[in-house]
């Protein structure tokens, strides 16, 4: 018993009971976007996230700013203003190249103590989440995970609403208590400022807050899954369901993804038969994507698959039965055989390109190989 | 001997539950309780590490009574012991809130059963479905976190490394550490074992050991349940269907449907958006 107390009394007091220094939630002020990168590349959610961070900075008439971390990553900092920061916070040094949770959640809680922000936002992705979830107990606050709408009240609350119970519901999430207000967002939900290089903000260095030798995690390496698709960041999807038949058909999606320069998703069910692989699913388990143009092909419509397509801009269904509940949410609709529809959508699109290029020969419109 | 300790949490399939169409309500009637998914690939990577090394396991889950039914299937599976922190004050937890009695909790565990090694906890939960309770027990424990791990590729326990598969959008990063870490695991890291007889038969006679608020004399009260939660939720809505007028397209065989779509698509801004000329 001596020897328990005495183990009991050697721990540490636990972080995340208390806000660390003062308490007057009045001084936070504005919005910021911690933006998540790797070898120099920023993920689109960062940009999304600034998208909205900017509308609702510009609700409460605060600023909004972004957080960079990294290794050479000070042009990220000048694209951050570009998407609409007005202050980004810039840690760029060697031992900060891949992301580990100590080294980052450290700048990150520097910055928001420093700098005290009111809301915090991050992307809902693997990095996003591990962040999230360390930095919200160490302040602590409250963190609302995968936000698919964000916006504040006329008391600076931020509403953060999620999808619940499978997608079946959406709940809407305050944190009255402690500031910052946190949330992490699905990419492809919310919408990116255009890029504009005329924009002008003030970039800010910040420290690394552990040194080197400090770090005990390392990243051995990272192996890049080639050949997987992107789509979070397509413009165009052609999409096909259980009513291709079989893998096959991929193959006549792939012609038209190819002639619009876009990707092939699928429903999960032509995933789950082994069709095609995981990593094109969309929806509720698959992937959320936000593309200007959709094609829904064979696909019934199921809540769980509309819930990952339904922002896209237009969307255009073709399936053999009327009634499929595709129907409802498409912009333009055509009732019929896709193993017809499909080739010939391809083939008018390849002839529109081909008469563009008869008639000005200079410009082809086709990707060319040199 | 290594100390394992995995967090589960029992769960409503969440799959099996209804909207009612009439009240909007969710109908949570005859849904079935389960092992949320993912901690059972976290049970059975501890399994696994305690064939090879030799290990004691722990499992934890902050609950109602009534989570003993799950506690008593990781026991089948072969976990040494259970513990059930159970308490009306702390219900209403939000995950900063769960993630301060796990770790009082796994704190205790050390108490009773020596250091803790590793934690392992599910990638998240079907029904809370944050993923964040893992980061912050870490956190409060101060030790290091490796998330959405979807391999152990080895655990060296004379040099006390670790190293993992953490998987990403874009890849695969393989992530060295030191114990004691935790990890969260993802699906693809295992395939959980079925329970053996001899597990069958224990988990049948089995008590798991209960600790209350009472278990834990240095336990801040302001910082549990419902009033340590500094998330709320302030209302939940069925999602409107999003309704369009569709246009359909018509035509004369499959041609003039596509040359009708082309048409059709040419004459939005699409063109000027994708750069189609
Ligand atoms: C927990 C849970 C999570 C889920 N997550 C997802 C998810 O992330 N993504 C997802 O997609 N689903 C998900 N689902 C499954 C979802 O409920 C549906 O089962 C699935 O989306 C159906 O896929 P489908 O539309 O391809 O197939 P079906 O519903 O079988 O539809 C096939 C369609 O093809 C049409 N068709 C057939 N032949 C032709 C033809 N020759 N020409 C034109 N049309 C044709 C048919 O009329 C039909 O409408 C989930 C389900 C659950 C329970
Ligand atoms: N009440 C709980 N008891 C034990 N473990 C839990 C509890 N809640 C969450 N966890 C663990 O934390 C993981 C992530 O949960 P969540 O943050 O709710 O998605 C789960 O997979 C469990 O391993």
């Amino acid at each position: 018993m001596a020897e328990k107390e005495q183990k009991e009394r050697k721990r540490k007091p636990m972080v995340g009971l208390q806000p660390e220094g003062d308490v007057d939630w009045s001084s936070y002020r504005g919005v910021l976007v911690v933006v998540e990168q790797r070898a120099g590349k920023a993920k689109s959610v960062s940009w999304q996230l600034l998208g909205q961070g900017r509308r609702l900075a510009d609700k409460l008439e605060a600023p909004l700013m972004a957080l960079v971390i990294g290794s050479n990553v000070s042009h990220l900092a000048r694209e951050a203003i570009y998407y609409g920061a007005d202050r980004v916070f810039l840690c760029d040094s060697p031992e900060l190249e891949n992301y580990r949770t100590r080294p980052y959640s450290r700048v990150c809680l520097h910055v928001i103590r420093t700098y005290k922000p009111e809301i915090v936002l991050m992307g809902a992705t693997y990095t996003g989440r591990d962040l999230a979830g360390a930095i919200a107990t160490h302040l602590p606050t409250g963190l609302t995970a995968d936000s698919t709408q964000l916006d504040v009240d006329d008391e600076r609350l931020l509403l953060a609403s999620r999808p619940a119970f499978s997608e079946k519901m959406l709940a809407t999430i305050l944190c009255k208590q402690f500031k910052p207000q946190m949330a992490t967002a699905r990419a492809g939900v919310f919408e990116a400022l255009p890029r504009d290089e005329s924009r002008t903000g003030e970039i800010i260095p910040v420290p690394p807050q552990m040194k080197p030798e400090e770090i005990t995690t390392e990243v051995l390496e990272f192996l890049e899954a080639t050949g997987k698709v992107n789509l979070e960041d397509a413009d165009v999807i052609v999409a096909g369901g259980r009513g291709l038949g079989g893998p096959g058909a991929f193959r006549l999606l792939q012609d038209l993804a190819d002639e619009l320069g876009g990707v092939v998703g699928a429903s999960r069910a032509a995933v789950d038969l082994g069709w095609i692989g995981h990593d094109h699913q969309i929806g509720q388990t698959g992937a959320t994507v936000r593309p200007k143009l959709y094609f829904a092909i064979g696909i019934s419509g199921a809540i769980q698959h509309v819930v990952g397509m339904q922002n896209a801009t237009y969307i255009v269904a073709i399936n053999k039965d009327p009634e499929a509940p595709i129907f409802k949410i498409a912009n333009y609709g055509i009732v019929g055989d896709l193993f017809q529809i499909v080739p010939a959508i391809t083939n008018a699109i390849r002839q529109r390109k081909a008469a563009k290029d008869a008639a000005d020969p200079q410009q082809p419109s086709t990707p060319q190989t040199v | 001997m290594l100390h394992l300790v995995v967090c589960i949490k029992q769960v409503p399939d969440s799959r099996e539950i209804r909207i009612d169409p009439k009240t909007n309500t969710l109908v949570r009637e005859g849904v079935p309780a389960i092992v949320n998914y993912f901690d059972l690939h976290a049970l059975e990577e501890a399994l696994r590490i305690k064939d090879e090394h030799g290990a004691r396991v722990t499992v934890i889950t902050m609950g109602p009574p009534s989570a003993e039914k799950a506690l008593r299937q990781c026991i089948s599976m072969g976990a040494d012991e259970a513990v059930l922190v159970s308490d009306r004050a702390f219900a209403g937890a939000d995950t900063l809130a769960t993630s301060y009695v796990l770790a009082l909790a796994i704190q205790k565990a050390e108490d009773e059963w020596g250091p803790v090694d590793m934690v392992l906890c599910g990638k998240q939960t079907l029904d809370g479905d944050t993923g964040q309770v893992g980061p912050g027990i870490a956190c409060r424990l101060d030790i290091e976190q490796l998330t959405y791990v979807e391999k152990v590729e080895y655990l060296d326990t004379e040099k006390r490394e670790i190293v993992v598969h953490r998987h990403l959008e874009d890849g695969v990063e393989r992530v060295k550490a030191k114990l004691p870490v935790l990890i969260t695991a993802l699906a693809e890291l295992n395939r959980p074992r079925r329970a053996s007889l001899p597990g069958l038969l224990r988990a049948a006679r089995y008590r798991p050991i209960v600790w209350t608020t009472n278990d834990f004399p240095n336990i801040d009260r302001s910082k549990i349940g419902l009033r340590g939660s500094p998330t709320i939720v302030s209302k939940t809505w069925v999602p409107e269907p999003k309704q369009v007028n569709t246009e359909f397209i018509e035509g004369d065989g499959p041609e003039a449907v596509a040359q009708a779509l082309i048409d059709r698509l040419y004459a939005t801004d699409l063109p000027q958006k994708l750069g189609w000329t």
